[in-house]
């Protein structure tokens, strides 16, 4: 069992997208769970929805439309070449925005839980203790919800390792640019290198039983519902 | 009240007409002390705890008008946000911040306390409410009666110029009950600053509070101090099973020998079993009506030791049950409530104004 050089730059490469896309799907999810999590709004079904259509969606379909979307004759790819700006599709920068929408509802839907679980009663007697409504978010929401928070986490960057349909649809096979693990050991299997094949492979499973038993090792230490969001 | 009065004092006039979600509606208007402990007494569903987060601003009608002294809090242009009023309060489940120990939420209140009010020293608030052994433990790790001893001195740490209490023992058990009067009892008694105490509990309105609201289905009842209030028939109180007067007095004398101790009223006292009470502090006494009774002669002879000079005040027949009578007693000034039957009301041609002894089988000292 060796790793060839191109095997290091996937796994590298899959290891950066993952953390990029984990780092800035929390600072996003955040303001979307809170907002999901206390609102009366009607919008809040159909955002719900949306976020959770990654769930159920091939990812095939939505790295399709995202093609669509982001190539230079695609609505929001056009404004983008009018600006200057280079292609989407088949770049790095292409694969943590679609990566985003993949893994979207994994770190959302964590957040929003453990949100909800905190209740009225710990923000009331914030309030009642000359806590302003920024201060009681930072300092007793957040706190509070940091379970969910590890598991967000944990299941936005394990989703984001393990994606392929997506990948394959917008970010193509550019070495060290798009080709992740995934995506190298499909090549591997093409070429009929099923050793190459089998080293990726058996990482892969092995970190997605790591991720998994840590996960539901939390969940037990913390004796909350909060913790895998209702995915798990 | 005059008008300086007027202006030191809690006002609160509250309306919330009932809505298409709740048939519920809340139409009050109080002038609260601004000393002492008030108690909102009424059933489940009486409108109290919401009254409660109305003053703390916790819920918002533009038609109200809540003002501390001259400091208006909610009225149809200004809201007040809870953050922005000077007030300390006690949750029912104590509230505590789960991820901090309780010392951590002690300080979160210092943090934020305004420094320009002193209520409390956080050694003075440790030491009343008896928490120095548990402040290194997480709220999971402390009973219900712990934390609400902490809740109790993390609203007090604030510093704030009006405590509002909702409830704090109702989620309690029986004897964690026990465990926590005392050191509310403490902090009534020694409090500088109001305090509104809900409560559906008369026992511990008696205990604790020295002004009573007495609410039902969203409005005012009865109001008043609590001496005068439970001292009246035709009280809701009166017909209550555990009917009582609170006597409000200091110690004259004690007895080590019996162990009993005496509180004066007029010329005459009282014996109850001597307790922590040194000479010329203030004791409070639970007489319960149905303990009293009336004899028209100085029986001699009696084992019951609290047998005092009274005059007829008020007679009235239970309209629930007719078989019993509430009179009222004034000895001095004090008033004593005796539940009697009917028929001896009767049999002893009771009058008012007729001068009777009242035979006190039990006393409960309460603080």
């Amino acid at each position: 069992m060796h790793l060839t050089s191109e095997d290091i730059d996937a796994i590298w490469l899959t290891l950066k997208l993952a953390s990029l896309v984990t780092f800035l799907l929390i600072i996003i999810s955040t303001p979307l769970a809170w907002w999901l999590a206390r609102t009366q709004s009607w919008l809040k079904g159909p955002i719900n929805a949306i976020v959770a259509m990654p769930l159920v969606l091939p990812p095939t379909v939505l790295g399709f439309y995202l093609l669509l979307f982001l190539s230079p004759q695609g609505a929001i790819g056009s404004i983008m070449s009018n600006m200057g700006l280079p292609p989407l599709p088949f770049s790095f920068t292409g694969l943590v925005i679609a990566s985003m929408l993949y893994s979207l509802p994994f770190v959302v839907q964590p957040i929003q839980n453990a949100f909800l679980a905190i209740g009225k009663g710990p923000l009331e007697a914030a309030a009642t203790l000359r806590s302003s409504p920024l201060n009681r978010f930072f300092y007793v929401a957040i706190p509070l919800a940091r379970p969910g928070y590890i598991s967000a986490a944990i299941l936005g960057f394990a989703h984001t390792v393990g994606e392929f349909g997506v990948v394959l649809m917008i970010g193509g096979n550019i070495a060290s640019e798009t080709r992740v693990i995934s995506i190298q050991i499909y090549d591997h299997v093409e070429a009929l290198e099923y050793g190459q094949a089998h080293t990726l492979s058996l990482l892969m499973v092995a970190f997605a039983f790591i991720v998994l038993a840590f996960l539901y090792g939390v969940q037990k230490h913390q004796k909350s519902k909060a913790v895998s969001g209702g995915l798990l | 009240m005059t008008p300086a009065d007027d202006k030191k004092a809690l006002h609160i006039q509250i309306t919330q007409p009932a809505s298409k979600q709740s048939h519920f509606s809340l139409d009050i208007n109080l002038q609260l002390p601004s000393t002492g402990v008030t108690a909102l007494f009424g059933p489940s569903g009486s409108g109290k705890t919401t009254i409660l987060r109305h003053i703390a601003g916790l819920e918002v009608s533009n038609s109200s008008h809540i003002r501390l002294d001259d400091t208006i809090w909610q009225n149809s242009q200004t809201s007040l946000p809870p953050h922005k009023r000077p007030i300390g309060f006690v949750f029912q489940d104590a509230n505590l911040f789960e991820h901090l120990t309780a010392e951590g939420n002690l300080r979160f209140a210092m943090k934020r306390a305004k420094k320009d009010q002193s209520v409390i020293s956080y050694h003075d608030v440790i030491r009343l409410m008896d928490i120095d052994s548990i402040l290194a433990q997480y709220p999971a790790q402390l009973s219900g009666g712990e934390r609400q001893r902490v809740a109790i001195a993390r609203a007090l740490l604030i510093q704030p110029k009006l405590l509002l209490m909702d409830e704090p023992l109702a989620a309690l058990d029986e004897t964690l009950k026990q465990d926590i009067l005392p050191y509310l009892e403490k902090l009534c008694r020694r409090a500088n600053i109001p305090i509104i105490y809900v409560s559906h509990s008369l026992d511990e309105v008696i205990r604790l509070a020295d002004h009573m609201v007495v609410l039902d289905k969203g409005r005012v009842v009865e109001e008043g101090d609590i001496h005068t209030l439970l001292g009246k028939l035709g009280t809701s109180f009166s017909r209550y099973q555990d009917a009582s007067v609170v006597v409000v007095g200091t110690v004259t004398r004690h007895s080590p020998e019996w162990g009993l101790s005496w509180l004066t009223i007029g010329n005459q006292a009282i014996a109850f079993k001597q307790g922590n009470e040194a000479l010329g502090e203030p004791v409070r006494l639970r007489i319960q009506s149905r303990d009293v009774s009336i004899t028209l002669d100085k029986q001699d002879g009696s084992s019951i030791l609290n047998r005092l000079t009274a005059v007829v005040d008020d007679i009235e027949r239970d309209p629930k049950d007719p078989s019993q009578t509430m009179v009222r007693l004034m000895i001095d000034n004090t008033a004593i409530l005796a539940k009697i039957t009917a028929f001896s009301a009767h049999q002893l041609a009771l009058q008012k104004g007729q001068s009777v002894i009242v035979q006190i089988k039990s006393v409960a000292v309460l603080s």
